[in-house]
This record gives C-alpha cells, sequence and structure tokens, in this order.
C-alpha cells in the first residue's frame, strides 16, 4: 500500500491539466473495465459485469457508512436497515403498491432512508459508543423482521417485478476475447449502451460506477469544510468540541442522514438490477460486512473505504472455488490485519504522516541515546 | 509575536477605568449527591481585567469552570453573563455568547493538524451549513478563508505559526497548550477562562506565557485564571477569589489576598505539624 501512497504523491505533485488527463484516463479504465475481459482480474466463476455491479454496491455503501463511521466515529451495527429501505421503497413504489417508474423511485428512495436515519439518530444519537452499536444493531433487525412479518411489504416471500432503469440503446460496444492467446475483438458477443436488460449486467455497473464517482465527488467538498471538521473534533472529543461551539448532536445526525441517503441510494440501485427483492438480501451479516469493509480499508479516507468495498466484495467472488473456506479466509485476514495494519490498508493521509513524524521522532530519540 | 488584529471584542481595558461587570457568579451551589462540590459561591468578573482563581486541589476551580461554561447546571444559584442567565442553555450556545475555556488536562482534536484545531474554534463564528459546503457557494469561500486566515494569525500570536501543518497530538506539551488558548481565543470569546495554562512549565517558559495572558488581556478581552502558582498569580492578576471546600474565604486586590491570613493558612498551606 506504501506503493499506493507513493504513487498518489506523484499524481498530487504533476501539473493540472497532466492530473485531470491522467485522472480521466483512470475513469476511462474504469468504465471498460468489463469490456476488457482482462485475464486474471476477471471472475472465471461468474459474469464479470454482475460481479463489478455487486463491488460497487458495496463500495458505495462503504463510502456512506465512512461518513458514518470513520469521519463522524460512530458505529453504526445496523447498516443495512437503510439499504433495504432504499431497495424496498423502490419495490413498493414500482412494483408491490404501484407502477412509478424507477428513475422515479430512487429520488423517493433516497429521502425514505434519509428520513429513516433522521427518526432512528435523534432518539439514539444522545448515547455513545456502544450503546449507539447496540441499538443500531437492533435498528437493523427490527427492519428485516418488519420485512418478513408484513404482508403489505410482500413478507419473506419479497417483491418481485421491481422496475429497471429506463433503457436508452444507443449503440453497441464490443467485447474483448482472450480465449485464444492475443486479445481480439468479439463482435458476437456485444453489450448494447445503456440497455439495461436482465442477461448482460454491465450498464448497471456503468451506472453504479457514475453515482460512486458524483457521490465521492460531494464526498470530497464536504469532508474539506466546516463540516468535515465539525465531524472530526467531534468523533476525536466530543465534549471540548461542543465547548468550541460545535453543536455536535446536529452535526451527528448530519452525519447519520447523509450516510442513510448514500446507503439507500445504493439499494435502489441493488433492487433496480436484481428485479427481486426479499428479507433475505438484508441479513445482519450485511451490516457487519459493511462495517468491516470500512474498517478494512480505513476508517476516515474515502478511498480506504473504495479499496474496502472492493476487498469485501471482490475477492470472495474471484476466488470461488475455494467457496467453501471463504469466511475462514476472511476471519484470518481480517486478524492478520488488526495485528499489521490496524488502521486499516489505506488509513487517512494524515494517519500515515504522523506515524512518519512518530518514526522520526524515535530515530531521533534513539540518535541521541547512543551518543 | 503578532498582534490578534480582527475582532477586539471590547475596548482595550485600563485597570482603573471603572467597567461593567462582564460575568456574574450569583450563589451558587453544586452538590453530587452528598457532596457539596460549590458553597453558595458568588463573585464577578469585570470587563477586561485579569481574574485570578485560586485554592488548593479540590477546591471546586474547575467545577466552578463547568459550571460557568454549562457543563454542569448549578444546584442553585444562577449564572450571568453580560446580564443575562446563563440559564439551561447548551455548551456550544455558551461559547457562542462569548465565553471559552481551556482544559486543564489538554484536550485538543488530537488527529487533526493545528490548523484545523483552530479553525473548529473559528467556525463557531459561522454559519453557512452543508449545501453551501456542497456546492461551494461564495459565502462558504468567503468564511472558509477567513477562518484559516484568523486561525493562521492566532498561531502565529501564540508562536505556533511554523507548526499549522503538524497534527495536535505530536506537538510538545507546552505547545499543546498554547495551542488550546489559540483554539479558544478562535472562538471569538469576550471572556477567556484557562485552566490553569502554565501547569508543567519551567519558570522561563511561565514568564513567557504569562506576558502573553497579559498581552491577551491588553488586545481586549476579559480573563479567569486558575493557577497553582501563586508568585505567578500574584504577577499577572488584577482580582484573586480564592475558594477553598468549595466555599469562597477570600476575594480582593493581590496584595491583600497575600496578606489574608485565611488564604495563608488555606491555600500556602500550614504544615500538618503547625495545625496540629
Amino acid at each position: 500500500m506504501s506503493l499506493f501512497t507513493a504513487t498518489a504523491d506523484r499524481v498530487r505533485d504533476l501539473p493540472k491539466p497532466a492530473k485531470i488527463a491522467l485522472w480521466a484516463l483512470f475513469v476511462l479504465f474504469l468504465f471498460v473495465l468489463p469490456l476488457l475481459n482482462l485475464p486474471i482480474i476477471t471472475t472465471p466463476d461468474s459474469d464479470f459485469g454482475g460481479v463489478l455491479f455487486t463491488v460497487s454496491t458495496y463500495v458505495l455503501v462503504a463510502l456512506g457508512l465512512n461518513i458514518v463511521v470513520g469521519y463522524a466515529g460512530l458505529l453504526d451495527l445496523g447498516y443495512v436497515g437503510f439499504y433495504a429501505v432504499g431497495a424496498y421503497t423502490v419495490g413498493v413504489l414500482g412494483s408491490g403498491h404501484g407502477s412509478l417508474p424507477w428513475l422515479l423511485c430512487v429520488p423517493i428512495a433516497v429521502v425514505a432512508a434519509l428520513i429513516s436515519g433522521l427518526i432512528l439518530g435523534a432518539p439514539t444519537l444522545r448515547v455513545r459508543g456502544d450503546y449507539l452499536a447496540i441499538v443500531t444493531l437492533g435498528f437493523g433487525e427490527i427492519v428485516r423482521l418488519t420485512l418478513v412479518n408484513s404482508a403489505w411489504l410482500g413478507g419473506a416471500a419479497g417483491i418481485t417485478e421491481v422496475p429497471r432503469p429506463p433503457s436508452i440503446s444507443l449503440f453497441d460496444v464490443p467485447r474483448l476475447d482472450w480465449s485464444a492467446g492475443p486479445p481480439v475483438v468479439d463482435l458476437d458477443n456485444q453489450t448494447t449502451f445503456l440497455k439495461f436488460g436482465i442477461s448482460d449486467q454491465i450498464p448497471y455497473y456503468w451506472l453504479a460506477l457514475l453515482v460512486i464517482i458524483v457521490v465521492m465527488f460531494f464526498d470530497k467538498l464536504i469532508k474539506d469544510s466546516r463540516v468535515g471538521r465539525a465531524w472530526e473534533a467531534t468523533r476525536e472529543d466530543e465534549d471540548a468540541a461542543e465547548l468550541m461551539g460545535v453543536p455536535t448532536f446536529r452535526f451527528k445526525l448530519l452525519a447519520f442522514a447523509m450516510g442513510a441517503f448514500i446507503g439507500g441510494l445504493s439499494g435502489a440501485l441493488f433492487a433496480g438490477k436484481q428485479g427481486f427483492i426479499s428479507p433475505d438480501s438484508f441479513p445482519l451479516l450485511l451490516s457487519i460486512l459493511f462495517v468491516a469493509a470500512v474498517v478494512v480499508g480505513g476508517q476516515g479516507n474515502r478511498w480506504g473505504a473504495v479499496i474496502g468495498g472492493i476487498v469485501v466484495a471482490y475477492f470472495p467472488e474471484r476466488f470461488r472455488e475455494f467457496q467453501d473456506w471463504r469466511v475462514l479466509v476472511f476471519g484470518l485476514a481480517l486478524m492478520a490485519l488488526a495485528i499489521f495494519r490496524p488502521q486499516g490498508l489505506l488509513p487517512p493521509r494524515r494517519t500515515v504522516r504522523a506515524k512518519k513524524a512518530d518514526e522520526k521522532l524515535e530515530a531521533l530519540e534513539e540518535g541521541t541515546a547512543h551518543v | 509575536m503578532s498582534d490578534i488584529k480582527t475582532q477586539p471584542p471590547a475596548q482595550a481595558g485600563t485597570p482603573t477605568a471603572s467597567r461593567s461587570r462582564i460575568l456574574e457568579v450569583d450563589n451558587v451551589t453544586l452538590r453530587f449527591g452528598g457532596v457539596v462540590a460549590l458553597n453558595e459561591v458568588s463573585f464577578h468578573i469585570n470587563e477586561g481585567e485579569i481574574l485570578g482563581l485560586i485554592g488548593p486541589n479540590g477546591a471546586g476551580k474547575t467545577t466552578c469552570f463547568n459550571v460557568m461554561t454549562g457543563v454542569y447546571q448549578p444546584t442553585s444559584g444562577s449564572v450571568r453573563f453580560q446580564g443575562d442567565a446563563l440559564g439551561r442553555r447548551k455548551k456550544f450556545e455558551i461559547t457562542k455568547l462569548g465565553i471559552a475555556r481551556t482544559f486543564q488536562n489538554i484536550r485538543l482534536f488530537g488527529n487533526m493538524t493545528a490548523l484545523e484545531n483552530v479553525m473548529v474554534g473559528a467556525d463557531a463564528r459561522h454559519r453557512t451549513g452543508v449545501g453551501s459546503a456542497m456546492f461551494r457557494l461564495p459565502r462558504h469561500r468567503q468564511e472558509e478563508a477567513e477562518g484559516r486566515e484568523r486561525a493562521q494569525e492566532l498561531l502565529d500570536f501564540m508562536g505556533l505559526g511554523n507548526k499549522a501543518d503538524e497534527l495536535a497530538r505530536n506537538l510538545p506539551y507546552g505547545d499543546q497548550r498554547r495551542l488550546e488558548i489559540a483554539r479558544a481565543l478562535a472562538t471569538g470569546p469576550k471572556l477567556l477562562c484557562l485552566d490553569e495554562p502554565a501547569a508543567g512549565f519551567n519558570p522561563a517558559e511561565k514568564r513567557t506565557l504569562m506576558d502573553l495572558i497579559r498581552k491577551i488581556r491588553d488586545q481586549g478581552y476579559t480573563v479567569l485564571l486558575i493557577e497553582h502558582d501563586m508568585k505567578l498569580v500574584m504577577g499577572v492578576t488584577d482580582r484573586i477569589v480564592v475558594l477553598e471546600f468549595g466555599r469562597k474565604i477570600a476575594e480582593g486586590l493581590p496584595a491583600e489576598i497575600q496578606a489574608n491570613p485565611a488564604v495563608v493558612a488555606a491555600y500556602l498551606g500550614v504544615d500538618e505539624e503547625d495545625a496540629s
């Protein structure tokens, strides 16, 4: 990962036009990634487009949860609840009890998730630390149990025929085929640009990727403002922050609402691609995985959240042949991480800098000791 | 060291002029169960003065700070700031009214840089929210620039100008104490409460700090100072209030306090052998 940091440093020092060009190339690469079918990266046992979409929803969720856990320091163990609220709002309005198009359902879904975040946050954000974790854990389960037991919401059977995003079939793009050694353009197997169908899942990935880019953009703007500072101050020392004029409760509620908003958005994307949702799609385990994604990636760094989402969602799909060992390997990896890199794979830059400063200090002290 | 150029809260006070009372502590009692932490304490702070609040360990000095800044609600009695009772105001609201404080045990935002710490304080005076931050509205840009500039000024004033980008927790102890003062000043207070700002300092550092505190007062701030070092308190304060076991036992000019037998017995300490 130090390679990653070094690369990031080098990119930062480039002149602005070069930086923009580099970013554009990177984004373009991400968009064509499922068409390239690169060996090694491409999942052998499952559709790569679908896997990339799943990874994207995890990344999006991790970005949202990073605001709550990473920036504001609130441990939320029921995040799947917001994800479910987003997905079910689309399901109910689009298929269960209405026939609104997907595009119209999404704004309602994110607002519903945001409101559920406020409803959960208003009473619970007055408690701290462990208590908050327990209460949110309960919230996730309450949402799931409500879904199972409410016939109006489809019960255990769930909701079918959830609307898909609107298709605009503009043109076909071919893929690369590597099966015969050097890559050849495979004209038999094409993806229609923005046709949200059943078999080809690449357009869903494109949509999710676009959403991620937008979310990351605004995430950066908010983090680099008084709002981000207020969150961090609250995380560092809530009482001191309050005494320095930060209305901590308001800012914690804001973090909760924004996290819920992004979680709901991810849920809405998921529902639109899946076409079918049931309570089984939102188990407690998912909440734990979401938190794991943020922690593994590095709390408080949006790129860390991205890496965390990829690690948690991609690797199990890539190494499906070890399916039976999946949880064991994951657990061992988490333990190794906790021992060797407790601040996550990609901690916030400042943490990296602080560590360097500490090391320098230690070296200095040792130096004087030898003299 | 440069001056704090912006926002002088009031005209610089001259020690002899008659001034209005900026803060009045009126008959404040605070009980924790059976323990009486403050017992009918009354005193006031004049605008533009440096008031020393002294007393032996456990006398209730920090508790008094906590009542004034909204951390505790008094069991009875009231605190008035510029004539208004603080009532049940929240901590951040009291800060915005104009009371800022530092902490006896340093409580900085360790994983934020020195500049960011001070900027959090400066944000207390800012009004833009998420919306304007998200779309970088002109007012947000302006406030952000002003906050950054003011924070840097305050760091310069406290002699931390070249450490703006250091993490607060990596700063040496003395710098952390000074950073706390800078952060408190950034909130734009009228009354600055310093809780043992010189604790752990050597005599030279203490002298520098006291000069700094005098300089802060000369900018027009009113200062309330808790301090253990008697010599120091005598040198810098205009008036002194003495607490012991939660009661006010004396109040007056430094010379009067020094001569007060009750204070000498309580604070300066009577050897147990002498007392018995």
